[in-house]
């Protein structure tokens, strides 16, 4: 555990309390790694649960993005919200990140939304 | 009908409170039935090219949203042909079966449609839903979850009641908002007061979806819960969410390492009007199979908002608890509703979590509101503050473990005083406001926030709007906690930030215990295989179910009753047999004027004497006190007593007050009259046994004494008193014979 690196690649032993005081750490340093998250999802597979597994997957591709990225993305998938175009150039957008599973994520949206009403109009 | 007023039997009845219930009559075409809709399709699951084609009785083309994602995401095709194959008793009876190994379960249920799993667990009684509940549940070890909020978003009280949640043994405390704007300042209030009561207690904040995530990614939280899931399209769509957007926020979550678990429950649709004509049941099976389809770890569902729905159809609380163990099932964490109060009645809501409370959930609430229920902003829960000591009773007679321990007064005195100084010092350092002393002491001693009158009830909404404006996060609250002395806190709230970076949290059914060890599905797996396995509590765990506070030892109460002891009794030499006709002998048990000084009425013994004494002098009569050295029962004293008595008649009286009158010519178990309800004999009783004790000396026939009668529960309060005073009886049992007394 000792051994385990935040977001930022500090290693997590690093964060005590006197260095929070020193205003030595940010939240990044606090904030899970995308390798971590990857072996999380090796762990809930072993588990019997493959959704669990490509959900940390996806969230490994988001550790990357902004607070504000991330939660504007998620209001882009509510109902009403986009056009399948919309969710279409989000998808590339995606993609460019290296965000692939999201990306896919949103083209099926992008389908569905289209179908049963769900996009913006 | 007719207006005639019903008869009393009726009339007495209609005043119950299970009668401010609503009861439904079924209403399938509105989805007021618990199994079986109108709309339920037949389970069906078609593959053509390793893609679902037709799941439900739907084929792909009339796929809604969330067949489609379930469809797409939720199955696992590689065992889903053998799954569905299985005929559906044959499965309902491998539940129940210990032969039949959860793991193995759980591999076939992944492969099976929300209609396919509707049908095997609709077919599972009350009885075996608690088998399948206690083999299939995710973690090993249960645990309980806490609401902890109030009508004023009180910082001090939450703080307050946060560290006594955690101190009565509550893993997960969940906070929401009266006034929404408060809820950075309810997080940060909640999170300190959780880290005064217990290391690893997780914290959550519920509201709105996008406000909910930005707390926790600011740690100002530690996991989320208010993630809504619904069983139709509409009713979805009416949430403001679709299961895409669901799947991404679910993903949200993990990447900042933060544990979530989705909400949905039974009946949500049938009260938004959106129910399609399908059962709760099989709509809340949509629901889990979404769940697990997008990928959370765990479900809060068992009706939540709805359950009075449910409870209102027939089979609607049993659907409540099947929609749980189809959690289990799906192999996610369930987090078991026993949520909204379902019931005005005590005996129903307490029917409704009972099976649960026995077969032992990931969590047995998902809210035990652990504060009055008034200032419960979700609503009042179906177990509350009130019921605390009900449920530490019920764990200590059952066995069981629901997660909860007794909490020490003066430690949670402390606990309380040391939440309200903590905040305090981090809302000055921090310049979210200033408290006044009054304050904090009214918190400290509050049982709820109407026991508060000098709070500032605009300090929360500046408080959390400065927390927004200057982007506070929990490493300046931990640094504040560090600044005033707090380190103990400053360091359980870093354990926690830094528990997401390790990420362990984050699989199925994760709590911390107080050691910071993640207990889930990975690390303390439910091993159920029959009876001697899955989880036995620890020895220390059964020691603090076992140990109430209220419990008393022989030696308690050897110990209270030397508290009232004196010398105003005493033997004074042996008794002899007297000839005079108005010799009454008041006969007394062994351990009169030693050991035992006050009846089970709270009445001393002297006292009780004096008035038996007094009544039989108002009669003419002589009392004279013996005591009967040789037995503790009560018609033996007598007789022994009467036997001595001039008159023939007697009065014997046990040191607990039990007493009666009795004559030499009786049989030993027979007598004149009986005052057996010792806690109800009071001084007028007593004076009036002397009184009938002096009119049978004179030959007449006085009437008796009714006992009093009572519909309390006598016995619950004074049986274990009882079994400790005639032990203490039994004691001073000797053979000496007879002795006179006196009383001063």
């Amino acid at each position: 555990m000792s051994e385990q690196k935040g977001f930022s690649g500090k290693n997590v032993s690093e964060v005590t309390v006197e260095s929070i005081r020193r205003g030595d750490i940010t939240l990044d340093d606090v904030r899970i790694h995308p390798e971590t998250l990857a072996k999380q999802a090796q762990v809930a597979r072993d588990n019997g649960n493959p959704q669990l597994a490509e959900n940390f997957l996806r969230a490994a591709e988001l550790t990357s993005l902004s607070d504000e990225l991330v939660m504007g993305y998620y209001d882009a998938l509510r109902p009403g919200r986009s056009t399948p175009t919309q969710l279409l150039e989000i998808a590339a957008e995606l993609s460019k990140h290296g965000a692939e599973k999201n990306a896919e994520l949103f083209r099926q949206a992008a389908d569905v939304y289209a179908r049963r009403g769900l996009a913006a109009k | 009908m007719t207006n005639k007023e019903p008869i009393g039997r009726f009339r007495f009845m209609n005043e119950q409170r299970v009668n401010l219930d609503g009861f439904a009559t079924p209403a399938p075409e509105l989805g007021l039935v618990a199994f079986n809709g109108l709309n339920d399709p037949k389970p069906s699951l078609i593959i053509r090219d390793n893609r679902i084609v037709e799941m439900d009785g739907r084929t792909e083309s009339e796929f809604d949203s969330i067949d489609e994602f379930i469809a797409r995401h939720g199955l696992d095709l590689s065992v889903a042909q053998e799954a569905m194959a299985i005929e559906d008793m044959d499965f309902a009876r491998r539940l129940v079966d210990p032969n039949h190994s959860r793991a193995d379960i759980v591999r076939l249920s992944s492969g099976m449609t929300p209609a396919k799993l509707a049908a095997v667990l609709s077919l599972l009684s009350a009885a075996e839903l608690v088998i399948a509940m206690t083999k299939m549940r995710a973690r090993r070890t249960p645990s309980n979850q806490a609401h902890v909020t109030n009508r004023s978003d009180d910082p001090l009280l939450l703080a307050a009641d946060a560290a006594t949640a955690a101190a009565f043994g509550f893993r997960e405390l969940e906070t929401t908002v009266p006034v929404a704007g408060d809820a950075p300042s309810n997080a940060v209030a909640v999170s300190i007061g959780a880290a005064v009561g217990s290391p690893g207690v997780l914290v959550q904040c519920s509201v709105e979806e996008s406000a909910e995530l930005a707390l926790g990614m600011r740690g100002l939280v530690s996991y989320a819960e208010t993630v809504s899931l619904y069983g139709t399209e509409q009713i979805f769509i009416d949430g403001d969410d679709t299961p895409w957007s669901k799947a991404f926020l679910t993903s949200a979550y993990a990447s900042r390492g933060i544990k979530m678990r989705v909400t949905s429950g039974g009946g949500s649709e049938a009260l938004m009007g959106g129910a399609e004509k399908c059962s709760m049941f099989y709509l809340e099976a949509r629901c889990v199979a979404l769940a697990r389809a997008i990928g959370a770890q765990g479900v809060q569902n068992g009706g939540i908002d709805s359950a009075a729905v449910a409870g209102a159809v027939p089979g609607g609380v049993r659907s409540l608890m099947a929609e749980n163990v189809m959690v289990m099932l799906r192999n996610l964490e369930a987090c078991t509703g026993n949520d909204a109060l379902m019931s005005e009645s005590d005996v129903r809501r307490t029917s409704r979590t009972h099976p649960i409370f026995i077969g032992g959930s990931d969590f047995i609430n998902s809210g035990f509101g652990s504060i009055q229920r008034y200032d419960n902003m979700f609503g009042p829960s179906q177990w509350n503050s009130e019921d605390i000591d009900d449920f530490l009773a019920m764990q200590r007679d059952w066995g069981v473990d629901g997660g909860l321990r007794t909490a020490d007064e003066v430690e949670v005195e402390r606990l309380r005083r040391r939440a309200t100084e903590a905040v305090t010092a981090v809302y000055s350092w921090l310049g979210l406001g200033d408290f006044s002393q009054e304050w904090a002491e009214e918190a400290i001693d509050a049982a709820g926030s109407k026991d508060i009158s000098s709070g500032d009830l605009m300090l929360p909404l500046t408080a959390a709007r400065t927390i927004m404006e200057t982007n506070v996060t929990m490493l300046d609250v931990i640094a504040a906690l560090a600044e005033n002395g707090f380190d103990l806190e400053a360091q359980r709230c870093l354990d926690m930030l830094k528990a997401r970076v390790a990420g362990d949290y984050l699989q199925t059914s994760a709590i911390f215990d107080e050691q910071m060890n993640v207990l889930s599905l990975v690390t303390d797996p439910n091993e159920y295989s029959g009876p001697g396995t899955g989880y036995q509590p620890s020895s220390a765990r059964q020691t603090e179910i076992d140990t109430i506070r209220q419990q008393r030892s022989v030696s308690d109460l050897r110990t209270e009753q030397q508290s009232f002891a004196n010398k105003n009794i005493f033997a004074t030499g042996a008794a002899e047999t007297s000839y005079d006709p108005r010799d009454v002998v008041i006969g007394v048990s062994p351990a009169t004027g030693k050991d035992i000084w006050v009846t089970l009425s709270g009445l001393s013994l002297a006292d009780a004497i004096s008035e038996v004494l007094a009544g039989l002098e108002e009669e003419g009569c002589t009392g004279r006190i013996v005591r009967i050295n040789d037995t503790l029962d009560l018609g033996m004293i007598g007789l022994t007593a009467a036997r001595l008595s001039g008159s023939g008649v007697s009065v014997g009286l046990q040191a607990k007050g039990t007493a009666l009158i009795h004559r030499r010519d009786l049989a030993p178990l027979a007598n004149l009259e009986l005052y057996s309800v010792a806690p109800t004999i009071t001084r007028e009783l007593y004076r009036m046994m002397g009184i009938n004790a002096g009119r049978h000396a004179k030959g007449a026939t006085p009437e008796p004494v009714r006992n009093p009668y009572s519909d309390e529960a006598i016995e619950a309060r004074y049986h274990t008193k009882v079994v400790s005073l005639v032990a203490i009886e039994r004691e001073c049992v000797n053979s000496n014979g007879p002795e006179v007394m006196e009383l001063r």
